[in-house]
């Protein structure tokens, strides 16, 4: 693995892999040496969630980060080109995380530099190591990643958290459903290709009739920022309010992830449910992002 | 006697079998300069298609970047190699598994529609034709690309 750009790039060896080692550094079995290594986190888009989480993950295994965040004072700003700007990062790191807000960038990125690159969002294309920190938090919660059913409920158009984990899934026998207002339903492209690895989907309205055999309910937040009419996006913002009340009759095992930020659309009287999983979802992420970035380094 | 609606060429490229009113398209592809001579045919009958478009070129020999260029538009079209007025070489175009720089991906946030680069499809299918950008990763019908 010399990047990790997209899930469509992982086969489930190197996903089962990546879990693995998170698991063996969150139990503290392995403790992978980045002492002398450094990452240029490029964050081309604001996020702190994402950014906070690479860094962290990188400055507990020893590692040290150089940071760009947000184009404001830099020579991006003054015109200089895409490519030149990460050439130069490319003298300076050993390691480029990227968030950019063109779609394909992170590819790009990684076709002019040689050293690895990690696609932390492009777009509303991928955003890999946000479907690896889910696909190990389901692993953690079910013991497995094969034969789960799946249900993936609010902006499931440009969700590219959403995106990805299809796509990491795919390879597991998943049954998905996909319930979201209609404006922001799956995009085609995503639907084709599921058709053709014949992966089980059902398109839906409402969740409440599907609870009962749901293994992980993923939850999306309606992003405000995406639409361009005001207008739209308040027409759909309070389609879905997940509540205690409608996940009363559920699996032991059943789980509620988000990749937060989340608005309304999970009731803080969920919180308080064994099935609320995503705050721990997201310190999990730590733990994934130590095992991309030191598998990415060739650490051990 | 066989008649002929276009004259034959001494030395060229006859591109044979292209969809009715594609033959522009296809002109837009080979990228005619000054002193070409070409042809084009619009709207002949066809046995297999019913309808066709014929183009000849005349003095110049496809490279095969272009002949995989027009496979896009022309899926089943035929490209016949002309010397000294006899055909040399026939072959039927073949869309290729990689498509380098020969169409314009259609999403506007595509980083190759932002930087100066070399855009890059995979075929997801070739018949309809349907072209998956490599950077973005979007999946596009032939006639959502602009094909050049």
């Amino acid at each position: 693995m010399e990047n990790l750009i997209s899930m469509r790039d992982l086969d489930p060896k190197h996903i089962l892999n990546l879990i693995d080692k998170a698991g063996k550094i969150e139990k503290k079995e392995i403790w992978p040496d980045m002492r002398g290594k450094v990452m240029a986190s490029l964050f081309f888009e604001p996020s702190t969630r994402t950014q906070l989480s690479f860094d962290t993950a990188m400055k507990r295994l020893g590692g040290e980060v150089i940071q760009m965040s947000g184009t404001k004072g830099t020579s991006v700003e003054k015109g200089e080109t895409l490519s030149d700007t990460v050439k130069i990062i490319n003298q300076y790191s050993d390691i480029i995380v990227v968030r950019h807000p063109l779609e394909g960038a992170a590819r790009y990125i990684s076709e002019q530099v040689r050293i690895p690159v990690v696609n932390a969002g492009d777009g509303s294309n991928q955003h890999p190591s946000q479907s690896m920190l889910d696909l190990y938090s389901i692993f953690k919660t079910q013991g497995t990643l094969s034969g789960l059913t799946i249900a993936l409920v609010g902006d499931l158009k440009y969700g590219r958290t959403v995106h990805s984990l299809v796509y990491a899934l795919s390879s597991f026998a998943p049954k998905f459903y996909f319930i979201s207002p209609e404006l922001l339903s799956m995009p085609k492209y995503i639907t084709e290709d599921l058709d053709k690895l014949n992966i089980r989907y059902e398109v839906l309205s409402n969740f409440e009739q599907v609870v009962p055999e749901l293994d992980i309910m993923y939850v999306t937040r309606i992003q405000r920022e995406r639409f361009a009419d005001p207008q739209e996006y308040e027409r759909v913002k309070n389609t879905y309010i997940i509540r205690a009340a409608q996940l009363k009759d559920v699996k032991s095992s059943f789980k509620i992830l988000h990749p937060l930020p989340r608005v309304n659309e999970i009731h803080v009287d969920v919180d308080v449910l064994p099935s609320a999983y995503y705050f721990e979802q997201a310190g999990n992420g730590v733990y994934m992002r130590q095992s991309i970035l030191s598998t990415l380094l060739g650490v051990e | 006697m066989k008649h002929l609606k276009v004259d034959p060429i001494k030395e060229g490229t006859v591109i044979d079998h292209i969809p009715a009113n594609k033959a522009l398209k296809v002109i837009s592809i080979i990228k005619p300069v000054n002193d070409d001579i070409v042809t084009i045919g619009i709207n002949f009958s066809s046995k297999k298609f019913g309808r066709k478009d014929i183009v000849k070129i005349e003095g110049r020999e496809l490279t095969s970047a272009e002949v995989n260029t027009i496979s896009l538009v022309a899926p089943n079209a035929n490209v016949i190699i002309i010397r000294d007025y006899q055909v040399v070489n026939k072959r039927l175009v073949e869309i290729p598994d990689i498509i380098k720089g020969s169409a314009q991906c259609g999403n506007p946030k595509c980083i190759t529609n932002n930087e100066s680069m070399t855009t890059c499809f995979t075929t997801v299918s070739r018949d309809p034709v349907r072209l998956r950008c490599s950077y973005c990763e979007r999946i596009f019908d032939i006639d959502e690309l602009k094909v050049d």
